[in-house]
């Protein structure tokens, strides 16, 4: 019956298309016309400056020099990459970010799940409550220097841990989270569950986190992104040099314009180190962005869903 | 305290054959309350964890503001510092900088609501009609992208787009006769180069929310529209629109109550010396004074952080007041 009605339905879905094209005015033509050309230039403009910037990465330095470079790539050399090679500080940022993403984001997953299941129980006594307590936060803070002194109180200043505790969880995603387990994990589960004499904590680690892989996905990818890309707190707490993740590197390079030039290892003359100075610019931005834009599009179905889901409850 | 098999062989039907016991005498009541807590005892175990943190690291600091009314010196600890009332914030006030930086964030602000915010509907009621799905999925693919990218290397392909010499855009002026303009040292541009460079990134991520409100349209209603011969335009002006109007009108109003908060990573990292007059938003001057400035500034910077805070507090309910009465639709 319900196929039935269903095929009923996209058979005169189909030809209420057909019926619309037959129909179809001309100035719906000059619409779809404008409308996918408006599209291929905006999609064009947003892309342009990362085409510039990983073209630049793949020319010589004379030619960036120059402004020779609009599209491709102009006297194609990897000399910029060697560049990356060759500065040890984009390495120690590389590995501790690769650090504070890993571990900082399996803390925050492991902390966001336990948060969600109790908050997404309807008969948790008091959820209300905690839900209020959680939410409060993404209205009003401390502020700055609060948070600052904290840090430094619990002796964090200096510490990988600082990068790591102060952000263990996001409420936004433990919002999406619970969104997720209300909608997705059907509640005759956890009756049949309780029926056969499970617990609760039978039913979370048994039956609620093996049909969560889309939800961890997407907030693994959220929370990973933002370790990478962290910048103020590692600003705010961390001095020493060899603790600096990738963006306090990327930093100096691309904003202050302060490279180490004796660190450029081998290459001799002045002249040169400054266009490879130049260089390591475009190639440092490359290879901090690959993984981030590398991990995406294998998500990017997932965080559509975690979106809606948290737009639905939100 | 004998009874102990609650906690194993529990089930749900149970609940409601205790609910009558909410009309009966308060220690009823709490003792209801309590089997439910004691039931549930594994629900609060994984609970405790986050609670513990959230009272570290959000209340506390939220205790830890009132060094706002303190004027905190050096040799003092945070807590025996003497209470000075409201002098930090009538400092602030009185400040020189006062105007400058509230100018400058609702400038920035009000320009990104006004610039920033209709994009995101554009693109999302434009994706709506494309009917190629390969053509969609690549323009959300390549749009969404920048949304990634870390403020730090944003600001860096920003320098090097906007760069005098050699920058693609100064380049691209010049065929036109423009002569090269040093955008990020010239204070009246900062805020284009912000919001612009806003737009760039965050566009194509914030389409989703408007693309995912577009799928909750009924399907008829755009069947019905074509057989009356409706065109296009007008189906996007008198479906989609007022399908998706409840979802504008209510960011809108969340945007509106977050006018005083700029983030402070990508103002810090445009800022230099030339533009700092409409570049200082509240964010980095807290950071400037109390962190840059050292630990006798911490109770003055801690009261502007505080302030924006609060402002921030009464912006966001008021929004919620107003959409709640506009939309009927309650935000929380």
């Amino acid at each position: 019956m319900v196929a039935q009605t269903r095929r009923d339905e996209q058979s005169s879905a189909t030809e209420a298309r057909r019926r619309a094209r037959i129909k179809e005015a001309r100035g719906d033509r000059v619409f779809a016309i404008v409308n996918t050309t408006i599209l291929v230039l905006l999609t064009m403009s947003v892309l342009y400056p990362l085409l510039y910037v990983v073209s630049a990465s793949f020319s010589s330095a004379d030619a960036v020099m120059a402004g020779k470079v609009f599209i491709f790539p102009v006297d194609f050399t990897l000399e910029g990459y060697k560049a990356v090679f060759d500065y040890p500080r984009i390495w120690v940022g590389f590995t501790n970010s690769l650090f504070y993403a890993v571990v900082g984001t399996t803390v925050n997953v492991i902390m966001t799940l336990i948060a969600a299941y109790p908050l997404s129980r309807r008969d948790l006594f008091g959820r209300t409550a905690f839900l209020s307590l959680f939410l409060f936060t993404m209205l009003f803070s401390g502020g700055l220097i609060p948070s600052y002194l904290l840090v430094s109180q619990l002796g964090l200043m200096n510490t990988r841990w600082a990068l790591i505790f102060p952000q263990s969880l996001s409420v936004w995603n433990l919002l999406i989270t619970i969104a997720f387990f209300r909608t997705s994990i059907p509640p005759e589960m956890l009756e049949a569950a309780q029926l056969d004499g499970a617990s609760d904590f039978q039913h979370f680690f048994r039956i609620v986190l093996p049909l969560s892989s889309s939800i961890i996905a997407v907030i693994g990818l959220f929370y990973a992104v933002s370790h990478w890309n962290q910048f103020f707190s590692a600003l705010l707490y961390l001095g020493r040099a060899e603790l600096h993740p990738l963006q306090l590197v990327l930093r100096e390079i691309l904003v202050q314009n302060r490279v180490d030039m004796a660190m450029l290892g081998d290459i001799r003359e002045m002249a040169r180190r400054q266009g490879v100075v130049e260089l390591l610019k475009f190639s440092s931005i490359v290879v901090a962005s690959v993984p981030v834009l590398l991990a995406y599009p294998f998500v990017q179905r997932h965080f559509v869903k975690g979106i809606m889901l948290g737009a639905v409850k939100g | 305290m004998v009874v102990r098999e609650e906690h194993t062989g529990v089930t749900e039907t149970t609940l409601p054959a205790a609910a009558p016991a909410k009309s009966a005498a308060p220690s009823r009541k709490f003792a209801y309350a309590w089997k439910r807590v004691r039931r549930g005892w594994q629900l609060y175990l994984l609970l405790a964890l986050p609670l513990a943190w959230l009272f570290t690291f959000c209340y506390y600091p939220m205790y830890g503001a009132q060094i706002a009314f303190r004027r905190f010196l050096p040799g003092d600890t945070l807590w025996n510092a003497p209470w000075v009332g409201l002098a930090q914030f009538e400092r602030f006030f009185q400040s020189h900088m006062f105007w400058t930086v509230i100018r400058n964030t609702v400038t920035i602000s009000l320009y990104q609501l006004i610039v920033g915010f209709p994009f995101p509907i554009f693109l999302a009621l434009s994706l709506n009609q494309v009917r190629r799905r390969w053509f969609s999925q690549s323009v959300q693919l390549i749009t969404y992208a920048p949304y990634f990218i870390s403020t730090v290397v944003i600001v860096g392909i920003l320098i090097q787009i906007l760069d005098m010499r050699r920058g693609p855009l100064n380049m691209a002026l010049g065929l036109f006769g423009v002569g090269p303009i040093h955008f990020l040292a010239k204070p009246e541009l900062f805020p284009s180069v912000y919001v612009w460079s806003g737009v760039w990134q965050n566009m194509g991520f914030n389409s989703v929310i408007y693309l995912a409100a577009l799928t909750t349209i009924d399907p008829e209603l755009h069947e019905a529209a074509v057989m009356d011969g409706a065109s296009r335009l007008r189906r996007i002006w008198h479906i989609d629109v007022p399908g998706i109007m409840p979802v504008v009108i209510t960011l809108l109003i969340l945007n509106m109550g977050g006018i005083l908060s700029i983030g402070f990573e990508k103002a810090f990292l445009l800022q230099n010396p030339l533009n700092l007059t409409t570049a200082e938003v509240i964010s980095t001057y807290v950071y400037k004074v109390g962190i840059e400035g050292g630990f006798t500034n911490y109770s003055y910077a801690a009261a502007i952080g505080l302030l924006n805070s609060l402002v921030g507090l009464v912006m966001i309910v008021l929004a919620r007041s107003i959409s709640k009465a506009l939309t009927g639709y309650d935000l929380w």
